[in-house]
C-alpha cells in the first residue's frame, strides 16, 4: 500500500477544497438557510407536525441528505474529471500507485468534504429548529456512509463524462429529482398509495429514511433496508469502479 | 568524460528497460507501434527519433503505463510493467510533450506532490536542489499559471526527478524551449547520466542527438528501423564525397589508381572519391596528382557531406 501517494492524492484534493472556501462551504449554508425560510416557515406554518416531530425539525435530515448527495457528486466527480480533461492525470498513473489507492485518496477527500458541510448544515439547522439526535452513533454512521458511496458515484461520472455538460448531466437529471421524490421534504405516508408504491423504487427514499430515523426514531422503510439499500448501492459503485480501472475505461487508451 | 570502455561494461550488462514484440492498436483501429523490440542500457543516454505521429509518444506511454499496450512486454530494471507495476513505476520519471501542469498550485507544494505520489518520504532538501538545479527556486512560491511556457517545462522536469527515479524519459524537452534553456537541460541531463541516470529522450532536433547521445534509435510508422551507437552514426557522417565531371568518359580505372577505391558514376563520365574527414590526410592532392599522371582531365568537381539527417532520410525514404 502507497501510503504516501493515497495521503498526497487526498491532501492535494483538500487543498482545492481550502482554496475554494466560499463556494465550496459558505454556498451550502446559504441555500440550506433559504430551504428553512421557504419550507420552515412558509409551509411548516401550515403544517405543524409530521408524526408528532414538528416539520421545521423534520425536514432537516432530508436537507441534509440533499447537500451530502449534491457535494459529493459534484466534488468527487469534478476531482477526477479535471486532471482527466487538463491532463495532468498522466503522472497519476504513471506513478505506483493502484486503482484502490487513487480511489481511496480522491473519494476520501470529496467524502470529507461533504462530512464537514453535513456537520455545519446541522449546526445551521439547529439555529433554526430545535433539534434532537437519538441514535448519534447511527446518524454519524449513516452520514459517513452516505458521503464515501455517493463521493465513489461522482467518481465514477467524473470518469465517464467526457464534457463538462455530462458532469452536470446525472445530478441534475437524477440526483436532484431522485432526492425531492424521495421523502427529503415530507413523509410517504402523506402521498397516496400509488404514489407511495412507486417512491419504494426511489433508492434515495432509504437513505433519507435511515437517516430520520436516527434523528427521530421513526421512518417510512425499516432501518435494515436502508442499511441494505446503502451498501448495495456501494457495492454496485464499487463493482463498476473496479471494471472501470480493469479495463482502463476513458483513463488509458 | 566518459572513458570508451564504460560503455563496453554496459553494454555487458542486463538492460534497463527491455521492450519486446511491443505492439499497439488504438481503439480507432490505428496501428501506433509494430513489433517493437528495444533495449535501453544502463546508464546510457538513448536518443529516439522520428518524424511526426512515428510513434515515439506512444512507446513512451506504454512504458510508463500511461497507455496500454495490445501486445508484447516491457521490464525496467527487470520488472514488468504490468504485474509489478510498482516496483518498475517507482524507477521511472517521465516529463511528457505536452505543458500538462496544475494552474493554482504553487511549484513547491506541486513538486512535493509528486514525490509523495511516488512513495517517497519528505524531503525538503532534495526539491530545493532539484528547484536550485532548474533555476526555479524564487518561484517556489509561485502558482504554476504564472509561469511563462518554459519555465511549465522546468516545473515538469523537477516533478518528474522529485522521487530520485533511475530512468528519466525526456519527451521532446526542448519543444517550445530557447536556446539558453536547452543549454541548462542539456547540462542537467549529463550530470544525471554522470549520478547514474539512464536518460531516453525523444526529440526532432537531429543537432541535440548528436549533442547527447550515447546511442540513436529511429522510429517510422510504429517500427523501429535503425538502432546504433552515436559514434558509429557519426563515423558514417565523418564521410565526404569529391566528385569529379570528367571530360570524356571511363570504361574502367587504371589499376595505378586502386590505392583510391574510387567509383565510376553516370556512364563513367563522374569519379566518386570518398574519404574522412577526421583522418590526417584527405589524399586530395596524392588523387589529383595521380589521375593527371594517368591523363584522367576533368571539367568540375563538388564535395558534399552527408549528415545525420540524410541518413535519417535516406531510411525512412527506403522504408516507404
Ligand atoms: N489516443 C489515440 N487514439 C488513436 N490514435 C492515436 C492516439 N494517440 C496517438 N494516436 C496515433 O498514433 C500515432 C503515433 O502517435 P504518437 O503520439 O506516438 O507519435 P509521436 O511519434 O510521438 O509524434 P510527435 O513527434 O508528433 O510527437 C499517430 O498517428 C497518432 O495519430
Ligand atoms: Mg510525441
Amino acid at each position: 500500500m502507497n501510503i504516501r501517494a493515497v495521503r498526497a492524492i487526498y491532501g492535494f484534493e483538500m487543498a482545492r477544497t481550502w482554496r475554494t472556501l466560499l463556494q465550496s462551504i459558505v454556498a451550502p449554508v446559504i441555500s440550506t438557510s433559504l430551504y428553512f425560510v421557504v419550507f420552515g416557515a412558509a409551509i411548516g406554518s401550515r403544517i405543524s407536525t409530521v408524526e408528532n416531530v414538528p416539520y421545521g425539525a423534520f425536514i432537516v435530515p432530508g436537507l441534509v441528505m440533499l447537500s451530502l448527495l449534491t457535494q459529493s457528486i459534484a466534488n468527487a466527480s469534478f476531482g477526477i474529471y479535471f486532471p482527466r480533461f487538463s491532463g495532468t492525470i498522466y503522472e497519476i498513473l504513471s506513478a505506483p500507485v493502484s486503482p484502490f489507492e487513487i480511489v481511496l485518496g480522491y473519494v476520501g477527500a470529496a467524502a470529507t468534504k461533504s462530512i464537514v458541510l453535513g456537520a455545519i448544515i446541522l449546526l445551521t439547522a439547529s439555529l433554526f429548529v430545535p433539534l434532537r439526535i437519538e441514535h448519534p452513533v447511527w446518524m454519524a454512521l449513516f452520514l459517513v456512509l452516505t458521503a464515501a458511496t455517493f463521493s465513489l458515484f461522482g467518481f465514477i461520472i467524473g470518469l465517464w463524462a467526457d464534457g463538462f455538460e455530462k458532469l452536470q448531466l446525472v445530478p441534475l437529471l437524477v440526483v436532484t429529482p431522485l432526492t425531492f421524490l424521495g421523502g427529503s421534504f415530507y413523509s410517504v405516508d402523506m402521498l397516496p398509495p400509488a404514489w407511495r408504491t412507486v417512491t419504494l423504487f426511489n433508492p434515495v427514499l432509504y437513505l433519507v429514511s435511515g437517516f430520520r430515523w436516527s434523528f427521530f426514531g421513526q421512518a417510512d422503510v425499516s432501518v435494515g433496508a436502508s442499511v441494505a439499500m446503502t451498501l448495495a448501492f456501494l457495492g454496485g459503485c464499487l463493482a463498476l469502479v473496479t471494471w472501470m480501472f480493469r479495463t482502463g475505461y476513458r483513463l488509458k487508451s | 568524460m566518459r572513458p570508451a570502455r564504460r560503455s563496453a561494461t554496459q553494454a555487458a550488462m542486463p538492460p534497463i528497460i527491455s521492450v519486446s514484440n511491443l505492439s499497439k492498436t488504438y481503439s480507432s483501429g490505428f496501428q501506433a507501434l509494430r513489433n517493437v523490440n528495444l533495449q535501453i542500457r544502463r546508464g546510457e543516454i538513448f536518443a529516439l527519433l522520428g518524424p511526426n505521429g512515428a510513434g515515439k509518444t506512444t512507446l513512451i506511454g506504454i512504458i510508463c503505463g500511461i497507455v496500454r499496450p495490445s501486445a508484447g512486454t516491457v521490464s525496467a530494471d527487470g520488472h514488468d510493467i504490468v504485474r509489478d507495476f510498482r516496483a518498475a513505476r517507482a524507477k521511472i520519471g517521465l516529463v511528457p510533450q505536452e505543458l500538462t501542469t496544475d494552474a493554482f498550485e504553487t511549484v513547491w507544494a506541486t513538486v512535493s506532490f509528486s514525490r509523495g505520489l511516488f512513495g517517497k518520504a519528505p524531503n525538503p532538501a532534495h526539491i530545493e536542489k532539484t528547484l536550485k538545479t532548474l533555476s526555479l527556486w524564487d518561484k517556489k512560491d509561485s502558482r504554476i499559471m504564472t509561469l511563462s511556457g518554459g519555465m511549465k517545462r522546468r516545473v515538469l522536469i523537477a516533478k518528474a526527478l522529485s522521487h530520485e527515479p533511475q530512468i528519466l524519459f525526456l519527451d521532446e524537452p526542448s519543444a517550445g524551449v530557447d536556446v539558453a534553456l536547452r543549454q541548462d537541460m542539456w547540462r542537467l541531463v549529463r550530470t544525471l547520466r554522470d549520478s547514474g541516470v539512464t536518460v531516453i529522450l525523444t526529440t526532432h532536433y537531429i543537432e541535440e542527438a548528436e549533442e547527447m547521445a550515447d546511442r540513436v534509435g529511429v522510429i517510422s510508422r510504429g517500427e523501429i528501423i535503425l538502432v546504433e551507437e552515436k559514434s558509429e552514426l557519426m563515423r558514417k557522417l565523418g564521410r565526404k564525397q569529391l566528385t569529379l565531371q570528367l571530360q570524356a568518359p571511363l570504361d574502367r580505372l587504371p589499376p595505378t589508381l586502386d590505392a583510391f577505391r574510387l567509383e565510376l558514376a553516370r556512364g563513367g563520365t563522374e569519379l566518386v572519391y570518398t574519404y574522412d574527414t577526421r583522418g590526417e590526410r584527405t589524399g586530395i592532392t596524392a588523387l589529383l596528382r595521380d589521375l593527371a599522371a594517368a591523363g584522367i582531365r576533368f571539367k568540375d568537381l563538388q564535395t558534399s557531406q552527408s549528415s545525420l539527417e540524410d541518413i535519417f532520410v535516406g531510411l525512412l525514404r527506403e522504408r516507404a
